[in-house]
């Protein structure tokens, strides 16, 4: 049965009459048209699908509609803000963290709840907040490389 | 100005009528190359495919002075977006953020068989350069014209051309193309291009050109794609490749509202405009089927290809092993094997089509979009020219992005239904139609003479595939028999195998190169000392050199019990030695890869970033492959269905990675997306067992299987 469901999206008012079963995943890209977010697993595994809830690192392909009302939602099309892009996004680009880019949001969003949580992180605690993380192309040296320059940009806010 | 109605006869799929064509590149410069190069040609065919003769690189100079090349490469991640622009914008003499790339669009693009085997560089490269050097000609001469002055006063620069005579005139390409449709259709031989002193985009270190669309979530990947109306689709799986569907029942499937059921031949499917519908509906279809499976598994598939065999192939012949026996001081047996893995790309394969009144429109994630659009327009009836294949971005493909059934059953439903089509793979689908690596045996015969040179080497291959299978080192009594290619034409494997990132060179390099450290430890002889003995390739040698050197170890006899190893490769005219070091855990079996060096010579260096960028990434990759990564099965069917069962490197599975580039640009551009991968195996496999001083013959070397292993001692 649809319902009606009011959360926050990037920033913005968002409110949808969908099936409360359904995933954050599937509203976001076919409701909203927010494709930055992807489809790797659908179980969770590989973190391609994740966003932000209230600011937490959340695998969306696992998280359901219901669950995301009253909730505060950004996806990568909205991390900077409206600024133009976030350092986290800067330092990617400037340590070509990406290749074939398919899991680069959901690393971006990972590494961004991490820093929140941890503004100085060491390797290894980079390393451990983002092993669920899966890279194919193996990008992974270079990624942690963005996320150490993005958290020395971030000092200080 | 030759060949300038030659536009529509271009063979090879390039069908538009020229009309359309010209419509489609609008007015400006436009330069044609054809590849003439009867070796180039000679190894594409090679390869399978028939190669057009007519041209396949083209570029435009706008009338705005952008410069667009038009290549049907695709990017995966690869980075050819970058390296192919780099070496456009030197030869043209424009900057790097002038040019654009149209990649993979089917109307727009000269034929091309496909993005694999690290071919892009190599021979895409080469004309695309004559192509820009031409280019800079016609603008020269354009200049000279309307100067009314001698073409040798002028030269180019940063998209203008300018007069050495009167320093303060330039004239911008764009000027220069304004009103104006100008074809030139070469022939190889032709034109100069730059020798690589001058160089200054191509040969230097550049970040990806399209990273900022990746990074903000714009980037649009085939699943992207949005139309009005538009289906998801779910369609029914067999459990097994062997199943036949006997009888599928769709009436309580089709009580679901919104829902339309498709049943055509072997082809039985939901849609419905919410994705989660399509997947009820499809729940809701009860299928019963006939399996008659076979006897086959991990644990026996080996035995079973050993008996399977087909006729072998002679990849090498010198000498005479009989001879090379006889005169050998020690002699080594040794059977290798290496299981099936799965591309698992992020991205599983997606694709969107639409049929329109005359014209197929299709997004795919695919590595060979004409290959897409031979196939679509073959189950459609259609005929190739009124298939349209849009370039999107592709989310890694390794090989496994050469076969695309979702985008040809993405195109039959649209058909049927009328609507666009999305068919997206769930991961479960991916691993059970991805075409694996296949699982193949080396078996390993050689010898050693008293002075500690390898005497003869007699090798047999069991389904990997000739690649990367010729003895790199100085042997006087050699054979090597390939049974069984590697590239999936085989009915013997339960399922779809294909190439994998390397083709047959991973499994054989393992199966050489673990055989090298047999006879090294047998000649007690260090690794590093008993390959420079046995090898005369001054260049190899150079580079086994550079890896010790950044290695910094100093090898002795093995097993060392420092966990250290070396492999090398030539891979296609790429040379490469890698080095790693490794820890075992002897209580658990687990490994951890501490570091790798990794020096390769590519000839002629594009980008040297992103070469760095595919070594990282193609040893990450396979390290994985190396320690992890096997499908389970039974039967035809796939055990495997999700990365909670299928263990691919993680961050913290990546080893600290030093790589060197050897500078040799007298040599043209080799490739550079596969070759490392392909050591990672050996390379590994040397160094576990010199930690713990057994060996295995196996990959992967699971953590159960080293402590096996280690246990037996």
């Amino acid at each position: 049965m649809e319902e009606d469901i009011q959360f926050s999206l990037n920033g913005k008012k968002a409110n949808i009459s969908v099936e409360g079963g359904r995933s954050l995943l599937s509203v976001l890209r076919k409701e909203f048209g927010l494709t930055g977010t992807k489809y790797g697993c659908g179980e969770g595994h590989c973190g391609a699908c994740t966003v932000l809830i209230d600011n937490k690192a959340i695998r969306s392909c696992t998280r359901t509609m219901e669950e995301v009302a009253g909730r505060e939602v950004i996806t990568i099309e909205g991390l900077a803000g409206g600024k133009d892009l976030h350092p986290l996004q800067k330092a990617f680009i400037k340590h070509d963290a990406t290749q074939c880019g398919f899991c680069t949001p959901g690393m971006v969003l990972a590494a961004y709840s991490l820093l929140r949580e941890n503004p100085t992180p060491t390797e290894s605690e980079i390393i451990y907040a983002m092993d669920d993380n899966l890279c194919r192309c193996g990008s992974y040296k270079r990624i942690i490389q963005a996320i150490q320059t993005a958290a020395e940009e971030m000092k200080g806010g | 100005m030759k060949d300038n109605n030659n536009v529509q006869e271009a063979r090879g799929g390039f069908l538009l009528n020229r009309r359309d064509f010209i419509k489609l590149t609008g007015s400006g410069i436009l330069v044609f190359f054809t590849v003439g190069d009867i070796d180039v040609l000679a190894q594409q065919r090679g390869f399978g495919s028939d190669y057009p003769t007519d041209f396949n690189a083209y570029l435009r100079i706008g009338e705005d002075g952008r410069v667009t090349c038009f290549s049907a490469k695709i990017e995966m991640g690869q980075g050819v977006i970058t390296s192919l622009a780099q070496m456009l914008a030197e030869e043209l003499d424009v900057e790097l953020t002038s040019v654009d790339m149209v990649m993979g669009d089917t109307s727009l693009c000269p034929y091309d068989f496909a993005t694999v085997g690290s071919r892009s560089t190599k021979y895409f490269g080469p004309p695309l350069r004559k192509a820009a050097a031409e280019a800079r000609a016609v603008l020269i001469q354009l200049a000279a014209e309307s100067l009314n002055v001698n073409p040798d006063r002028l030269y180019s620069e940063n998209g203008v051309i300018r007069d050495r005579e009167d320093p303060g005139m330039k004239i911008p390409y764009g000027q220069l193309a304004k009103g104006k449709r100008i074809e030139r259709h070469l022939k190889e031989g032709e034109v100069a291009i730059k020798h690589y002193s001058r160089h200054r985009i191509s040969g230097k270190a550049t970040l990806r050109t399209d990273s900022m669309e990746k990074v903000i979530g714009k980037a649009k990947f085939a699943g992207d794609i949005s139309l009005p109306g538009m289906l998801y689709a779910r369609i029914l799986r067999p459990p097994s490749h062997s199943a036949r569907v006997t009888k599928a029942d769709v009436s309580a499937a089709k009580k679901i509202t919104g829902a339309i059921i498709i049943e055509e031949k072997d082809l039985v499917a939901a849609l419905h405009e919410i994705p989660e519908e399509a997947e009820k509906a499809l729940g809701q279809i009860k299928a019963e089927y006939e399996i008659p499976e076979k006897d086959l598994d991990n644990k026996n598939i080996f035995e079973y290809l050993e008996k399977n065999a087909p006729q072998g192939q002679m990849v090498t012949q010198k000498g005479d092993i009989d001879s090379g026996r006889k005169q050998a001081a020690v002699s080594i047996k040794s059977r290798f094997l290496n299981h099936y893995v799965a591309h698992a790309a992020i991205e599983t394969h997606t694709a969107v089509a639409a049929v329109e009144k005359d014209e197929v429109k299709i997004w795919s994630s695919t590595q060979s979009p004409f290959m897409v659009r031979s196939s679509v327009a073959r189950a459609l009836g259609f005929p190739p020219e009124k298939v349209r294949v849009f370039p999107v971005h592709v989310g890694g493909g390794f090989g496994g992005k050469t076969t695309n059934l979702e985008t040809v059953e993405a195109a039959r439903l649209a058909k049927l239904t009328g609507r666009p089509v999305q068919v997206a793979y769930t991961r479960k689908e991916e691993f059970f139609y991805d075409a694996f690596r296949p699982a193949a045996v080396v078996k390993a015969e050689s010898g050693l003479d008293k002075e500690g040179k390898i005497i003869y080497w007699n090798f047999e291959i069991l389904f990997a595939g000739t690649r990367s299978s010729e003895p790199i080192y100085d042997i006087p009594h050699q054979q090597v028999l390939a049974m069984g290619g590697g590239f999936g034409q085989e009915s013997i494997h339960p399922f779809n195998t294909g190439a994998w990132r390397g083709p047959g060179s991973n499994t054989n390099v393992y199966a050489m190169e673990s055989q090298t450290d047999i006879m090294a430890q047998a000649a007690g002889i260090d690794p590093l000392s008993f390959r420079m003995k046995n090898l005369v390739d001054e260049r190899m040698k150079r580079v086994l050199k550079a890896a010790a050197d950044k290695f910094g170890h100093s090898f002795t006899k093995g097993p060392s019990g420092k966990g250290v190893g070396i492999a090398c490769t030539d891979y296609l005219g790429t040379y490469v030695a890698t080095m790693a070091k490794v820890k075992v855990d002897k209580e658990n079996g687990g490994v951890r890869v501490e570091r790798i060096v990794c020096a390769q010579d590519m000839g002629e260096i594009i980008n040297p970033q992103g070469a760095m960028l595919q070594i990282e990434g193609g040893i990450a990759m396979a390290i994985s492959a190396a320690l992890s990564e096997e499908v389970r099965f039974r039967g035809g069917s796939v055990l495997t269905e999700n990365f909670d069962s299928y263990d691919i490197t993680r961050f913290s599975g990546a080893p600290q990675i030093d790589v060197v580039l050897i500078d040799n640009n007298d040599m043209a551009p080799q490739g550079c997306g596969e070759p490392a991968c392909t050591t990672v195996g050996a390379v590994l496999a040397n160094a576990v067992c010199d930690a713990i001083g057994v060996r295995l013959y196996e990959l992967p070397m699971t953590q159960e299987r080293i402590k096996k292993v280690i246990m037996k001692g």
